[in-house]
């Protein structure tokens, strides 16, 4: 009991610090809507072509602005005081992460949420939210796990931000692929497609166990 | 036979290549107050994180009421209070969310009442509602050393508590240590100042290039004689 009032401590503390500084989430919207802009003139997107392109363009602008997110979460924690501050308590060092992990979420999330009509608009494809609501939960899970586990890991180093992408792209390249293709086969629906929800909950569930099972031996010393 | 509060044995750290403590063997009892004073990177602040359990010692032992630092680290954190020369504060939360948080973390029951209990003791019961951020340094000292006495620690780690604080801040940290100690629990404070330690401590301790050079009780010591000890010790 204890352990989920600790997650929820933290994860408070976190939004209420967020709300406060106003440093991410700003941050972060602004840039996936840049590079859905980007995307959209970039693209010679035509009435064929705009399904290929759309749900590419989609998690590119969702992990791009993730990493901005990602980086800042655990990297506030190291700074003034460093990490030792959580450290000193007698907490769960997997409810630190668990908090973190559901902070980034909920921070990605409230991007997505602006990010998705507009991209509906700018891309003219159907909104379908509620087929697309399971594709984008796991998808931002996946994203969240490994990069809440690789921020703590980068925030330990002076070239962090440098550092966090090299990390975290190549693990993450199999779920981006899974949601990008669950994404482009809601729009057009393709016969005999792996299974890439599936996929996605595996994904989701072999990297929050080991991350959930590494993170104390990365952020103590 | 009484286990003591603190028992070190053997204590050594190296970073790297550089041995920081060179075997530390010290007994803190309940109610003691020991000094520690030293050089700048003597060790002392290395020495204060191992026994907070932020950092692991190389080899050697600590034990903290019976319960070892390394193995036993989360029984320990919950005995141990730190002030840090970092206020380990959140900037952007006040100075009753951060206690709160702390709180929470501690497990401490009634914690409101205790965080109203703490403000006030340290003074700042009226500078409750405003962020640590905007606190000055003697301020965000005493707020610290509020969030260290949060879950009532047995053994209490100060590092150069005194910094930035006014006659009233000392004076403060004078009482705190005083009442502590009465309460069965132990103390082990760093500083610079060797009339303050002679004056808070039970026991003053010399650290030098990681060694423990000095350790006697301060009951009887000169504070000329210990000037020139000092001197001659950090020559």
């Amino acid at each position: 009991m204890i352990f989920f009032e600790q997650v929820i401590a933290i994860l408070w503390k976190d939004i209420r610090y967020e709300l406060r500084s106003k440093q991410m989430w700003a941050g972060m919207g602004l840039f996936a809507l840049l590079v859905l802009v980007i995307f959209n003139f970039a693209f010679d997107l035509r009435v064929d072509n705009r399904a290929a392109v759309a749900p590419g363009a989609l998690w590119v602008s969702f992990v791009f602005a993730s990493m901005l997110g990602l980086g800042r979460t655990i990297a506030a924690e190291r700074e003034k005081g460093s990490m030792d501050r959580l450290l000193l308590c007698p907490v769960d060092r997997k409810a630190i992460y668990l908090a973190k992990l559901l902070g980034n979420m909920l921070f990605i999330g409230v991007v997505e949420i602006v990010a998705l009509p507009i991209f509906a608009a700018l891309f003219n494809v159907p909104l379908l939210l509620g087929p697309l609501l399971p594709i984008v939960l796991l998808g931002t899970l996946g994203i969240a796990a490994v990069g809440t586990l690789f921020s703590a890991m980068a925030a330990a180093t002076r070239a962090r931000e440098l550092l966090l992408p090299i990390l975290v792209f190549p693990l993450i390249v199999p779920i981006v692929i899974a949601a990008v293709r669950a994404t482009g086969t809601l729009m057009v629906p393709v016969s005999n497609e792996p299974p890439w929800l599936g996929l996605m909950v595996a994904f989701d569930v072999i990297f929050l166990s080991i991350s959930m099972l590494t993170f104390q031996y990365i952020v103590e010393e | 036979m009484k286990t003591p509060l603190l028992a070190i044995a053997g204590l050594k750290k190296s970073f790297d290549l550089k041995s920081v403590l060179r075997g530390i063997d010290l007994v803190v009892e309940s109610g003691e107050r020991v000094a520690l004073v030293g050089a700048n990177g003597a060790g002392k602040t290395t020495l204060l994180r191992i026994l907070a359990c932020l950092t692991e010692p190389s080899s050697g032992s600590a034990r903290i009421d019976g319960w070892d630092i390394v193995r036993d680290a989360q029984q320990v954190r919950r005995l141990v209070g730190f002030v840090a020369h970092q206020p380990y504060l959140y900037d952007e939360l006040t100075a009753l969310e951060n206690l709160l948080f702390f709180g929470k973390m501690y497990a401490v029951k009634d914690a409101r009442e205790r965080t109203e209990d703490l403000l006030r003791r340290v003074g700042l019961e009226k500078r409750a509602r405003e962020r640590a951020g905007v606190l000055s340094r003697g301020q965000v000292q005493r707020l610290s050393l509020a969030r260290a006495l949060l879950h009532a620690p047995r053994l209490l780690l100060l590092d150069e508590p005194d910094t930035g604080l006014d006659e009233e801040g000392l004076r403060l940290i004078e009482d705190v240590l005083a009442e502590h100690s009465a309460q069965g629990g132990a103390v082990l404070f760093t500083t610079h100042q060797l009339d303050r330690a002679m004056k808070l401590g039970d026991s003053l301790l010399m650290l030098s290039r990681g060694r423990l050079v000095f350790q006697e009780k301060t009951a009887g010591l000169e504070l000329e004689r210990m000037r020139q000890e000092y001197q001659e010790v950090f020559r």
